[in-house]
């Protein structure tokens, strides 16, 4: 009898793990792409769409995990830095192959880190790599043995590997030849691009199962969310990565199982006043701007609660600085939003020289304060906020004319003419880490938008930023890194270059047909662990 | 003149309009702001020397316009339309995949649209019916009313073809003129006058309507083409519909030069093609002087 | 019919006077943001509810009617009048002076026309007045519209050539611009007002449109044309069917222009 039930259960327990496996297998996922990818070059890819098709394609040596924030290994069994992060040596895992079935060797990775630095093929990943002058070299130093080396420290150095994605430098293939979980299979431009299941995928579950699970991924090619959303609820897509506010609570009030809130993003909008001394603002004007106080007077008259509630249906919070609360280590918690105050912003217009007489604001120079406010148009947000400073500011006796601009229009005039005022705009798919920033505060950087590309530093706060950014950057000692960064971002916080608004809250959608979906508020969102995503028989629409 | 001559004649004047208008589209783009535009210049992760070497090699479209005319045009007679900057690919491939999908919908939204529209302003001119003067006022008003990005909407949840869309927006335009036209038509003397003598509803209409309100309404069947064309922007971006009018739209955004002029040379050519058989019908009909 | 064209004359009077006397008939100036009740229905406080800001959509419409009443239809006028000339003229003159203006009116139709309007803002000065602005742009509109309608009233003109009228007129003496103006140009009127009511509400709507460069109205002032544009949220006007109320009131004020225009009827 005894013997009976043994064997019973043995027979109950396969059952159950080949139902479960049976469930878990096979499928193809389906989702949205908001543009024709550029490239299906992982390596180089710059864009969303070819990001996206690069991060399910290309294969890494290292994988930042969007789940828990921390590395690990891939296509490199181990690695270590060395000398403080100037190199790094890696060990490959071993009888991996292409999506061809060509070998994965050391050459590969020489090849890709040689493809990758070439500044003919313009990779949005090598000027982190380029931390002084001299060349990256790679070096085949053992059996699946790699080492790199940089001509100088490159800060956070491991995890800059996530975005370096592995090529072939002998598959015909090429760049279509893949080391991650799917392969390139078919792309009608405009149309849809279809992935398929690499067959020689190296990954394999705790249960020892061939990965990735799903047989096929397919993006459709559209950019009109209403059409996305529509899709979403026939079932005939299974994710929508990015919900805004008014869709979220749409979809919620139909069926709360279909979405999910994860948190604050990493996402911020922002506006800053053009400080550049080569633009063509009014003398007056550049005078205001140029006062810490003018600036603070005006982040603290403006809402940024109201913002929350009106323009995101309370699906966002006050922005503190450039680093979310979501990045739990780099954020600054000493920080906080800079608070709704007029009275406050009134005292601080007063200790510079404004007067408000009759209900609008004049400088000491008789002048009526009066400017204009630039952001791009046909979203939505953006104009919703822009029409809200306008009010807030108008109760500090301020006049904001709010233009909106189609989007090339707004960016020659921040990069090139410099013709603005102020500005409203936002940063989307922010990296973790300040290396991602090394372009924004540096006063010399392309993307120090207040007044980018300073021969020298024009205020001795930003001769502080940087000297900070340059000290972050030159260590891997994650403490005084982190103490160089929570100074910058005081900085920031106390000066006010940049008026951070709000970060909106991550909105996704995922259909209850779709096992192990984990979203996280790091892209890609609904997909970062694409391997064990599966689909079983839709349990009720979509 | 002989008719061989007077095609030859026509197909060259409508090619040389067609490539001033390239020409003029050209210049229209490259001096508007923006046309310089990369976005990677907003992207953090590029270095300031990056950028100035991206700018730096921004090829053929950074030329005087003339300059530039005068590459393309070489480039279009060997059969070459140059490479889109934002798609990356060539403009030959983006067009022949898109033309086709563009031209279907007009095709049929004209062939619903001037039907129906004629055929409602014939009922509306037959009698002293208040009640349907009324009703196709306001029904044609609502639709001149609606923003076509709001129609293209309804459709897109109503699942609803694209040609039937752009079929709605060009039916009112179609329907007013046509009514006010053959109004004015019919109360001319020798339409009261065959009337008068018993002349059946349908006989007024085909011999003594038609064949004077003919002209116009040919003149207006030609721009109804380019009624369609620009119909088809809004309406296939929001429908996502992969043609030549959300091509158009895309390239504006990215201040795509090549795909841009392309555009415009195949929208001139199909706006000039469709008037000059307008007219050419139309010519069929005039009065001779006496 | 003429009870239809009564109740137009009547609603017409009462629209443009409500938006003359909108300062004194608004329960709240357009731009107050009410941000506690966004989107609310329609109540005693809001008549006809609010925007997605809390902005009383009754004040939005009464002083929208400013900018869309008056411009549109002066804009309409500037388009028509320009088609006529344009477009009259060639086919009464036919032969070269009607080959020219059919090409040129060819080619306006094909030119991408939002270029020029993107330079023209990148002209003006970011602090523009936005009174100005909206002049600016129904200027550039009435400018730009006359395309479509030259071609139509070109052929027109041309059959009227050698209709019998104008050999009639000739005979007796009349020539050159006294016979177009006399003969022509009134013969061309279901033409000329079919171009006018079309173009008052495509203007307003492409007003709206142009807000996305930078042109036209600029926030808070209303239009009914940005007032339009919500409308492309799509499903959630069925959940707030207020929404609806500038549509609606656009449309009868088309209309009314439409049943006013004096006809001669089909005698049967």
């Amino acid at each position: 009898m005894r013997f009976v039930r043994h064997v019973l259960a043995v027979v109950v327990l396969l059952a159950v793990c080949c139902g479960s496996a049976a469930a878990q297998s096979g499928g193809e996922l389906r989702l949205f792409l908001r543009s024709d990818p550029k490239t299906f070059n992982a390596l180089l890819a710059g864009d969303d769409a070819s990001e996206t098709v690069g991060y399910l394609t290309g294969g890494r040596l290292i994988r930042f995990d969007r789940q828990t924030q921390e590395l690990k290994p891939e296509l490199a069994s181990s690695w270590k830095a060395l000398e403080n992060g100037k190199r790094i040596r890696f060990k490959l895992r071993e009888n991996v192959k292409f999506s061809d079935g060509t070998p994965f060797t050391p050459e590969d990775v020489k090849y890709s880190m040689q493809v990758l630095m070439d500044p003919k093929n313009e990779s949005p990943h090598a000027d982190s790599f380029r931390s002084g002058p001299g060349d990256v070299t790679v070096e085949v130093t053992g059996k699946n043995e790699v080492t790199v080396t940089f001509p100088a420290i490159v800060a956070s150095l491991e995890r800059q590997f996530d975005v370096v994605a592995m090529l072939s430098s002998r598959s015909p293939q090429k760049e279509l030849a893949a080391l991650g979980p799917f392969f390139l299979a078919e792309h009608k431009a405009g149309n849809y691009v279809l992935l398929k299941r690499n067959p020689y995928y190296w990954k394999k579950d705790g249960a020892g199962r061939q990965l990735p699970y799903l047989d096929s991924v397919r993006f459709d090619i559209a950019q009109n969310r209403d059409l996305e959303l529509l899709r979403f609820r026939r079932g005939e897509i299974h994710l929508i990565n990015s919900l805004d506010a008014e869709n979220f609570d749409r979809l919620q009030q139909e069926n709360a199982s279909w979405v999910r809130e994860v948190g604050v993003s990493f996402d911020v909008d922002f506006a800053w006043f053009n400080l550049s001394e080569a633009s063509p603002v009014a003398g007056p004007k550049k005078l205001w701007f140029a006062s810490r106080n003018f600036r603070r007077a005006v982040s603290e008259a403006i809402n940024r609660n109201d913002i929350c509630r009106v323009v995101y249906n309370r699906h966002a919070s006050p922005a503190v600085g450039p680093v979310s609360p979501a990045n739990h280590f780099w954020f600054n918690k000493k920080l906080t939003a800079h608070p709704y105050d007029p009275q406050s912003s009134l005292r601080l217009l007063q200790q510079d020289g404004f007067q408000l007489r009759d209900g609008s604001l004049y400088d000491k120079g008789g002048n009526a304060v009066e400017f204009s406010l630039i952001t791009n148009a046909g979203n939505r947000a953006r104009e919703r906020m822009a029409a809200m400073i306008q009010q807030d500011l108008a109760k500090v006796g301020i006049k904001l004319n709010v233009v909106t601009l189609d989007t090339p229009s707004v960016i020659e005039r921040i990069t090139q003419s410099r013709d603005y005022e102020m500005c409203l705009f936002g940063f989307v798919n922010v990296d973790v880490d300040p290396m991602g920033q090394m372009n924004i505060w540096p006063s010399n950087g392309p993307m120090h938008a207040w007044n980018p590309g300073q021969k020298s530093p024009a205020t001795p706060w930003e001769a502080e930023l940087d000297s900070l950014m340059r000290a972050q950057a030159s260590t891997n000692d994650a403490k005084a890194r982190k103490a160089a960064f929570d100074r910058v971002q005081q900085i920031v916080w106390e000066q006010v270059p940049f008026i951070y608004l709000v970060h909106k809250n991550t909105m996704v959608a995922v259909s209850p047909a779709l096992r192990n979906a984990a979203p996280v508020t790091l892209r890609p969102q609904t997909y970062w662990n694409i391997e064990y995503l599966a689909l079983t028989p839709a349990a009720g629409q979509p | 003149m002989t008719w061989p001559r007077r095609l030859l004649r026509l197909c060259a004047r409508l090619l040389l309009t067609a490539l001033l208008g390239g020409f003029l589209g050209a210049t229209l783009v490259r001096l508007a702001p923006g046309f310089s535009f990369d976005e990677r210049e907003l992207d953090p992760r590029y270095s300031r020397e990056s950028i100035e070497r991206m700018r730096a090699a921004g090829g053929a479209e950074r030329r005087s316009v003339l300059a530039f005319y005068a590459g393309y045009l070489r480039n279009l007679f060997s059969g070459n339309l140059g490479e889109s900057r934002a798609y990356r690919r060539p403009v030959s491939q983006l067009f022949s995949e898109r033309v086709p999908v563009t031209l279907k919908s007009m095709g049929v939204a004209l062939l619903i649209a001037w039907p129906a529209g004629l055929g409602l302003a014939l009922l509306w001119s037959g009698g002293r019916n208040h009640t349907y003067e009324l009703v196709t006022t306001l029904a044609s008003g609502a639709l001149l009313c609606l923003p076509s990005a709001v129609l293209a909407l309804f459709f897109l949840y109503m699942d609803g073809p694209v040609a039937l869309a752009m079929a709605v927006v060009i039916l009112p335009r179609v329907f007013r003129f046509a009514r006010n036209l053959i109004t004015e038509t019919g109360a001319m003397p020798h339409v009261l006058c065959a009337s008068a003598k018993g002349v059946s509803r349908a006989g007024i209409v085909w011999r003594h309507l038609l064949p004077v309100a003919a002209p116009q309404l040919l003149a207006l069947a030609g721009v109804s083409v380019s009624m369609a064309l620009g119909a088809s922007i809004p309406i296939e971006v929001i429908c996502d519909s992969p043609g030549i009018g959300q091509l158009a739209w895309h390239a504006a955004q990215s201040r795509d030069l090549l795909v841009l002029v392309n555009v415009t040379l195949f929208v001139a050519l199909v706006t000039l093609l469709a008037n000059s058989l307008a007219d050419a019908a139309g010519g069929v009909f005039e009065r001779q002087p006496a | 019919m003429s009870r239809a064209r009564n109740f137009a004359r009547g609603f017409l009077a009462l629209v443009f006077a409500a938006s003359l006397f909108a300062a004194w008939l608004a329960p709240v100036s357009y731009e107050v943001q009410f941000r506690e009740a966004p989107n609310a229905a329609p109540s005693a406080a809001h008549p006809l509810g609010t925007d997605e800001l809390g902005r009383d959509l009754l004040s939005r419409i009464l002083y929208g009617s400013q900018v869309s009443l008056w411009l549109a239809p002066a804009a309409a006028l500037i388009a028509t009048l320009l088609a006529a000339v344009i477009g009259g003229v060639a086919g009464w003159l036919g032969g070269w002076w009607e080959r020219l203006a059919l090409a040129a009116t060819d080619l306006s139709l094909s030119l991408p026309w939002l270029f020029l309007l993107l330079t023209v803002r990148a002209i003006l000065p970011l602090n523009v007045p936005a009174w100005s602005s909206v002049l600016i742009t129904f200027a550039l509109l009435g400018v730009l519209g006359w395309s479509q309608a030259a071609r139509v009233l070109c052929a027109g003109a041309r059959s009227l050539r050698h209709s019998e009228f104008v050999l009639h007129a000739r005979a007796s003496g009349a020539f050159g611009a006294r016979l177009f103006f006399r003969q022509i140009l009134p013969n061309l009127k279901p033409v000329l007002a079919a171009q006018f009511l079309i173009s008052i509400p495509i203007f307003i709507l492409t007003e709206a449109n142009l807000g996305m460069l930078g042109l036209g109205v600029a926030e808070p002032l209303p239009s009914w044309g940005n007032l339009l544009r919500s409308l492309e949220s799509g499903p959630h006007i069925v959940q707030n069917p207020w929404r609806l109320a500038p549509l609606v009131l656009l449309v009868l004020v088309v209309s009314s222009f439409q049943l006013l225009l004096p006809r001669e009827e089909f005698a049967s």
